[in-house]
């Protein structure tokens, strides 16, 4: 393989891969593949969510999930942070808050390859502070 | 933020909200021992009143909480080791947020995995175009993903081995730059 460290080297590895692969039509359908969404807010990011996006990128492509991983901003879970959102395809999506490695890792292979449920879920009825305030206002 | 890695992520996500389509961070150290970082974008920018309240943390444009820590948390860590920190912003012409630390104060943050924030951004927002620029008193390193799109052609930039190529591209470049930097 070519080592890359230049344009010109990757001009070169897109020309061996050119043959190897098939491009990917899952990345028109995103809603039937796994989409995991990392919230990547100053919150998130702080708690570490560099690294669980990282894991998640990794492992997924290791396990032979296909799936797509991407950014997402602040949820209003600032406490629970790092926070994910999983949508499996066919499902409402989930929220799970305090996702470290291990967590992650629990939730591949118990939700996301089994659809089972593990703690740490958000329920949707959650309030941030200021919902329930403007509430209260009401 | 443990590291300017984790500010530059933070930062960058302000313009991607901003709708920026092209995205600039620099990273420039200088014989005076300063570290500048410059994020610069072309996103919607602020107007007066909202560029002014950026460096309160009681101030966000979102809904979902009150308080916004971002460019709060660079500038104390700027102006704790010596820098500063500036924003120039003005509504349709996008945001340069520029913040200076000294090298030589202890309290200076570590660099942290730039590399891998780099392609991490490039990798998670295909559609932007982000410019990532390093220069040293002798040399200077880029990394454009505009122009490593066009390289890979109908390759995308998440095929493994592309990513994986791409990661070590950038690690190497960036241990050059370290290399130049006296602390």
């Amino acid at each position: 393989m070519t080592k890359v460290k230049t344009l010109a080297d990757l001009k070169r590895l897109r020309e061996e891969l050119q043959d190897k692969i098939h491009v990917r039509e899952s990345g028109d359908h995103p809603e039937s593949i796994v989409q995991v969404k990392v919230a990547m807010a100053t919150c998130g990011i702080a708690s570490g969510a560099k690294d669980v996006m990282v894991f998640f990128m990794e492992e997924l492509e290791k396990r032979g999930i296909d799936s797509v991983v991407t950014q997402t901003g602040c949820m209003g879970y600032c406490y629970a942070e790092p926070t994910i959102e999983v949508t499996l395809p066919g499902h409402a999506p989930l929220v799970f808050g305090f996702v470290d490695k291990r967590k992650a890792d629990e939730i591949i292979e118990k939700y996301i390859k089994n659809g089972e449920l593990v703690d740490g879920i958000i329920p949707i009825t959650y309030q941030s502070i200021n919902e329930s305030q403007q509430e209260g206002q009401i | 933020m443990k590291d300017l890695s984790l500010h530059i992520l933070d930062i960058v996500q302000n313009s991607i909200r901003a709708n920026a389509g092209r995205i600039s961070v620099g990273l420039n150290i200088g014989d005076d021992n300063f570290l500048t970082l410059v994020v610069n974008d072309d996103g919607s920018g602020m107007n007066i009143e909202q560029a002014a309240r950026v460096k309160d943390p009681f101030f966000s444009t979102r809904t979902t909480r009150k308080i916004g820590l971002g460019v709060p948390l660079l500038l104390q860590k700027a102006e704790q080791c010596g820098g500063s920190l500036s924003v120039s912003s003005a509504p349709g012409n996008g945001t340069e947020v520029r913040a200076s630390f000294l090298t030589t104060h202890p309290d200076c943050p570590p660099m942290g995995d730039i590399p891998e924030c780099a392609w991490m951004l490039m990798v998670s927002n295909p559609d932007k175009r982000l410019i990532f620029n390093f220069i040293s008193a002798s040399e200077e390193w880029d990394w454009d993903s505009l122009q490593i799109r066009e390289a890979l052609g109908e390759v995308p930039l998440s095929e493994k081995s592309v990513r994986a190529s791409l990661l070590n591209w950038f690690q190497l470049d960036f241990s050059n730059f370290k290399g130049n930097i006296k602390t």
